[in-house]
Order: C-alpha cells, then sequence, then structure tokens
C-alpha cells in the first residue's frame, strides 16, 4: 500500500489492525487511539479518498490502497489549509482529536466546498472532542472553507 | 483490541467467494465493508477460523435502474446509496435512512448487503426494504435465489440466507409508493443506531391512502412489517384523526426490546410516535 505518497511492502499478520500498522509497524503516531470501538473517530485515515476509522479495519484490506495520515497533510514543512484554519481559530485544545478532526474536515471539503454550519457539524458526527465544546473546531472549518 | 488468529483470503469475484466459501466451511465468514464483523471481532464475540473479504469485488458495487425496479449491488456503500440521485427519485425512504447511518467514516465503509446479512435489530435498513415491498437476491453452489423482504427476517441476527450463500443484490420496485417513502429515526444519541425506526411507502390519491406498507426497524428482535397500522389506514382518508388511529396501533402485538436506555413502554410509544411523523410527511 502507499502511505503518504510513498509505496511500502510488508508482511502483516491478517489480524493486524491497520490503525496498529500505521502506529506500531511504521512509527506514525499521529493517527490516535481514543476509543478503540469504532465510536470516537480520533484514528480516522484516508483510504482511497474515503475517511475512515482506521482501528475498523484490517491492514490487509487496505493492501494496494493509497492511504492519507495526517502526517501526509502537511507539504514542505507548510501546514495544510485546514491545518492552519484550526491553528488560528484555537480549533483544538490537548488536541487528542485533531488529527481525525482534520481529515473529517478534508472530506466534506472535498464532497461540498461551501458546507453551512449544520452541514460541518453534521460530518463531523463520528469525530468526538473532549475539550472545545466544538466552537472552535466549526469556525475552522468554516475559515477552511471561506479561504479555499 | 485485537481479533484473535485467523486466516484471510481475498475472493476477487462472486464465484471465487463461493468456491471459498465451499472450501472453508461452516467456520469462515464473509468479510464486507467489516463494520459489524471487525468490531465483533475484536471483542472476541466472533472468531471465525477465515474470512473471505468480498469488499474488493467491484460487480458488487453498483445502482441500476432496471424500470420494474432499481437493482443495488450487495457490495453498494451506505454513501453511494445516500448519495445517489436515482435511490432519492425512487426510492426515497432509502436514501433517508442511508444518510442516518451512523457518521461519515461508517457510510463511507459499510454496505447494504453487509447490514441485511447481520440482521442486527438495531440497525436500519431491515425496517426500509420491508415497507419498500424488496426483493433479495442470494447466490450459492447451486445458483442463485430471489428471497421476499417480507420472509427474509427470521429472528435476532438469523435471516434466509442458508451456509454457503452470498446476498449479492437487493431490488427495490419503482412503484408509486415506494415513489412516496419516508424513513424517520430516533436514534441512539451516541451511537445513532436507530431506537426506533419508521419507513413508510404510500400511495395516495385525492386525500386518501390507497395503498401502504410500513416497516419498523429496532423495535421487535427482527425487522418486521406492520400490518396493523397498514390495515387501519388503507382506503382511508388522510387526516389527523385517521393517521391518530392507525399510529396508534403502532407494534400493538408485537414484543418490543427493552435496555437500559429505552424500555418496552417508552420503544412502544415511541414506535407510535414515528409512525404518526412519517404517515404525516407523506400524507
Ligand atoms: C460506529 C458505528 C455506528 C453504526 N451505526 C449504525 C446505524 O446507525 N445504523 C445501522 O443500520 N448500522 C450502523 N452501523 C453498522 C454499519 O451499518 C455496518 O456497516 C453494517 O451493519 C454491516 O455492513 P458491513 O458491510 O460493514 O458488513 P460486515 O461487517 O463486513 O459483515 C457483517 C455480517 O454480514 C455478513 N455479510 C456481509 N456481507 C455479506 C454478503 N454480501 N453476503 C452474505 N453475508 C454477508 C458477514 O459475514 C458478517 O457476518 C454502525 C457501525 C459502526 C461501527
Ligand atoms: S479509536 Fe477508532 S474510533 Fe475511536
Ligand atoms: S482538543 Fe482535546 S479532545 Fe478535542
Amino acid at each position: 500500500m502507499s502511505v503518504n505518497g510513498t509505496g511500502y511492502e510488508h508482511d502483516v499478520e491478517p489480524r493486524t489492525l491497520l490503525v496498529q500498522h500505521l502506529r506500531d509497524n511504521m512509527g506514525l503516531t499521529g493517527t490516535h487511539v481514543g476509543c478503540d470501538t469504532s465510536s470516537c473517530g480520533a484514528c480516522t485515515i484516508i483510504a482511497n479518498g474515503e475517511t475512515v476509522k482506521s482501528c475498523t479495519l484490517l491492514a490487509v484490506q487496505c493492501e494496494g490502497a493509497e492511504i492519507k495520515t495526517i502526517e501526509g497533510m502537511a507539504t514542505n514543512g507548510k501546514l495544510h489549509p485546514i491545518q492552519e484554519s484550526f491553528r488560528e481559530h484555537h480549533g483544538l485544545q490537548c488536541g487528542f482529536c485533531t488529527p481525525g478532526m482534520v481529515l473529517s474536515s478534508w472530506q466534506l471539503l472535498e464532497r461540498n466546498p461551501k458546507p453551512s454550519e449544520t452541514e460541518i457539524r453534521h460530518a463531523i458526527e463520528g469525530n468526538f472532542c473532549r475539550c472545545t465544546g466544538y466552537h472552535n473546531i466549526v469556525k475552522a472549518v468554516q475559515d477552511a472553507a471561506n479561504k479555499g | 483490541m485485537i481479533p484473535v488468529s485467523f486466516d484471510y483470503k481475498r475472493a476477487n469475484s462472486v464465484s471465487d467467494a463461493i468456491s471459498l466459501l465451499q472450501q472453508h466451511g461452516e467456520n469462515a465468514k464473509i468479510l464486507a465493508g467489516g463494520h459489524s464483523l471487525v468490531p465483533t471481532m475484536k471483542l472476541r464475540l466472533a472468531t471465525p477460523e477465515t474470512l473471505i473479504d468480498i469488499g474488493g469485488i467491484m460487480e458488487l458495487k453498483y445502482i441500476e435502474d432496471k424500470g420494474d425496479y432499481l437493482a443495488i449491488g450487495s457490495g453498494t456503500t451506505h454513501c453511494m446509496v445516500e448519495s445517489s440521485d436515482l435511490i432519492q427519485q425512487k426510492a426515497p425512504g432509502l436514501s433517508q435512512a442511508a444518510a442516518q447511518i451512523g457518521d461519515v467514516q461508517v457510510r463511507n465503509r459499510g454496505t447494504i448487503g453487509g447490514v441485511l446479512a447481520h440482521s442486527d435489530p438495531q440497525a436500519d435498513y431491515p425496517g426500509v426494504v420491508l415497507a419498500l415491498d424488496a426483493t433479495i437476491v442470494a447466490q450459492g453452489s447451486g445458483g442463485e435465489r430471489t428471497i421476499a423482504a417480507s420472509d427474509y427476517f427470521t429472528g435476532l441476527w438469523e435471516t434466509a440466507l442458508t451456509e454457503g450463500e452470498i446476498l449479492t443484490e437487493i431490488r427495490i420496485p419503482t412503484d408509486s409508493a415506494n415513489a412516496n417513502s419516508c424513513y424517520l429515526k430516533f436514534p441512539q444519541p451516541a451511537s445513532r443506531y436507530p431506537y426506533v425506526g419508521c419507513a413508510v411507502a404510500m400511495s395516495a390519491s385525492g386525500g386518501s391512502c390507497s395503498d401502504v406498507r410500513v416497516g419498523l426497524s429496532g423495535v421487535g428482535e427482527f425487522a418486521f412489517r406492520d400490518s396493523g397500522v397498514e390495515d387501519s389506514i388503507r382506503g382511508q382518508t388522510l387526516n389527523e384523526s385517521s393517521i391518530a388511529s392507525a399510529s396508534a396501533k403502532a407494534a400493538q402485538g408485537r414484543s418490543v426490546l427493552s435496555d437500559v436506555f429505552v424500555s418496552e413502554e417508552y420503544r412502544r410509544a415511541m414506535a407510535q410516535v414515528y409512525t404518526k411523523r412519517a404517515l404525516t410527511q407523506l400524507s
């Protein structure tokens, strides 16, 4: 599979979860494990252009897939505009949910470049944040949409 | 949490999957989107010896207009169903259900065939395919057969599919009732699974109901058609009082689920409320 634009070949046990593979085998610890029960969205990554919870996917299901993680969002040391908006609008406090939030926001803006507030809230339903109360996350996504 | 060890096989086609199922027998399980199966395996509530992954079979991912019916491949994701104009037009109740499943990540991955094969009492689509009078197509080593939705759900996590069979297609008739259908849901606020989901397809003319089908998800051990409601409203003028008396019959005579969040009594009451809202919406 390719991860953030680079092709890799690994032998993995079928029961290895994608999130384990990314974190433990590849050292990509930007993808977080919150609940490990498919609920919180902290482990969200992009597989072939679609967001998915990597704790609910086997690494073997991703053979040949193009995977993007939070580490792949910035280019040449420059934050992705969505990341920049999260920074500017304080869209994070502890930052645990942030990688998943950023990728879910990316998915939303891909499908709907000018979302309403309700659409933003609906789109991040699968991502829990225990700190911000979502208010500044919504503002950050709105800002990223306005910039795009 | 990590599943117990298992063997993983990737099927490249439906016939490939069927022969792998035959080869590996009763300890093998089909893996589609994995959004029910993988969590269950992580909890070690399911411990299949072999997984046969049909998730990469593109020939199972389609939505086609066949004239009399819409054909939906079992591998079609909730996201594809939600965003299909064809389904929106001919069976809006199905797109409404798809759009309300879990969250974006779940809808990107989970498949309609996976939901129907799993037959979770708390799933959305089962009540909808009943209300839409759908046909389920299954393939096994003996060939293909069709099963009416009304004969398909047989128990808690049980369906009419037999061992060695794969659900391949869902057929939704393109009748006038299905074009006037809806799905309303009382979701668990965290997981979004339905406590109660009510699907209604109705033909109405001149303010009266000529035909109606009502399917309830989440209420009983498996989804069912509610003939009590249907018989009460069919042929009636659609108004507040006819809708109130029909919806009061929702889940009557049925055993109803109860859990720590929603008691039997409350679930029954919500089945009536959501049935009333759905009938009102289509009138
Ligand atoms: C966080 C979360 C929230 C969710 N919320 C909801 C919700 O609100 N409403 C809802 O309805 N669902 C919900 N789901 C479940 C989701 O819709 C699943 O996608 C679905 O239940 C199973 O589909 P799947 O393709 O992932 O199947 P899998 O998990 O791959 O398979 C499920 C079962 O069906 C069998 N199977 C799969 N495909 C076939 C086939 N073609 N033929 C024969 N057998 C097959 C498998 O062997 C397995 O036993 C949720 C899931 C998660 C993780
Ligand atoms: S860790 Fe995957 S959803 Fe919470
Ligand atoms: S910033 Fe702490 S969980 Fe979201």
